[in-house]
């Protein structure tokens, strides 16, 4: 759905990240992190990312998702899991209080421009 | 649509993806994983701290201003406007309410919540987010349409959709999601980023309870198991059922 312009926002930052003595360089990779449980679909930023590249430095660029997977730790008794179902109650205590320590990324981690 | 299910299904496949795919690499190819001749530069930031930076303005100007802002979210017709006329009609004049609502194309929404009286600024979502979620930078914009100092409770209804608004922070300060019973009570699990990132639960339309085959423990249940601690409140649009405790949480999170 809105895989669109989260794609056009990879490649602002993207651009904007070419370092100045590269201006002219191809963007060659971008490397992404996407949780589990982001509201993103791989597929379809793949397929807007390819049409949005288009008449930029990221023409020929290849979008690399890195999945990152949905661990939950519980605050009360500390036991940590990745989860593969969205559950987010204590696998030893039920207990409800818990924080998700990964899972909901959304991060651009670097590109790879040409030399 | 189905984002967590599907990737779900991806994620058994995962190991295959990860399995070392060099059988193409020939000499001058790549080395490492990485082409030879590229320079890696390491950035590390949120896709979206476009959007997340505006988010925080917003909510240090609504904070200075005294404005409590609520978003409001749910698939197309779970009932957001019907739900917000009778909250509307019950909290007003005593709190002094503005309204933001996102609308793909028609004014019907806007009209619906006119009637209350209070300001209602009906916005178009721009071709560049798509039409599917309201960004904070529209929030921003919309907001410079009322006197804040005004205003003590700003309502935002959301466009009509589970999976794109829970990735967009708007700067408010309470988000409500609402599940009506006409829906499938598996939507938590299919959609549990919406329900992690909301602070309270509308099961709407009970009154159509007796007419249907829905389980409604089911669906708390399941609320529950993606969210343990968020209060869910079952009332119906219609008849105002349940709408008592519903307001007075409301209103106790205002005046907190
Ligand atoms: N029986 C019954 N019908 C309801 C209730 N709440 C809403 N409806 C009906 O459900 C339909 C959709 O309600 P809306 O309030 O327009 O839903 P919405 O979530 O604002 O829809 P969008 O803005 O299009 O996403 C309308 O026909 C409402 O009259 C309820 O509690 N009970
Ligand atoms: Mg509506
Ligand atoms: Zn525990």
């Amino acid at each position: 759905m809105h895989e669109m312009g989260i794609a056009m926002q990879i490649i602002e930052i993207a651009v904007a990240s070419i370092p100045a003595d590269l201006k002219n360089a191809q963007v060659k990779r971008v490397n992404i992190k996407v949780g589990k449980l982001a509201a993103v679909v791989p597929e379809s930023l793949h397929f807007c990312f390819q049409i949005a590249a288009q008449d930029t430095p990221l023409g020929d660029a290849e979008l690399n998702i890195e999945e990152i997977p949905l661990k939950i730790k519980c605050t009360d008794c500390n036991v940590e899991w990745t989860a593969l179902d969205p559950v987010f109650i204590c696998r030893r205590c039920n207990g409800g209080s818990v924080k998700m320590l990964s899972g909901r990324e959304l991060d651009i981690t670097s590109i790879e421009v040409e030399d | 649509m189905l984002a967590f299910m599907y990737k779900n299904q991806r994620y058994f496949h995962h190991n295959d993806f990860q399995k070392p795919h060099h059988s193409h690499d020939r000499g001058g190819g790549s080395v490492g994983g990485k082409n030879r001749g590229t320079r890696e530069i390491k950035i590390v930031r949120r896709v979206l701290d476009v959007n997340d930076t505006i988010a925080h303005q917003n909510r240090e100007l609504f904070r200075e201003k005294g404005v409590f802002v609520i978003n409001v979210m749910s698939s197309p017709g779970s009932g957001k406007t019907a739900i917000l006329v009778k909250t509307l009609s019950q909290i007003t004049p005593k709190i002094r309410c503005a309204v933001i609502v996102g609308d793909i194309c028609t004014s019907n929404d806007a009209d619906r919540l006119a009637g209350s009286g209070a300001p209602v600024v009906q916005v178009n979502t721009d071709a560049f987010g798509g039409d599917c979620h309201l960004a904070a930078h529209v929030i921003k914009t919309a907001a410079d349409n009322f006197n804040l100092d005004e205003i003590d409770l700003l309502i935002v209804e959301n466009i009509g959709n589970l999976v794109c608004p829970a990735e967009f922070d708007m700067g408010e300060n309470l988000r409500i999601v609402v599940l009506s019973v006409t829906e499938g009570e598996d939507k938590p699990l299919k959609y549990p980023l919406m329900f992690r990132v909301c602070d309270a639960a509308l099961l709407n339309k009970i009154d159509l309870l007796p007419h249907l085959d829905y389980d409604r423990e089911t669906a708390v249940q399941n609320i529950l198991k993606v969210n343990p601690q968020m209060p869910v409140f079952e009332i119906s649009a219609k008849t105002e059922e349940g709408f008592e405790s519903w307001i007075s949480w409301l209103t106790q999170k205002l005046h907190g």
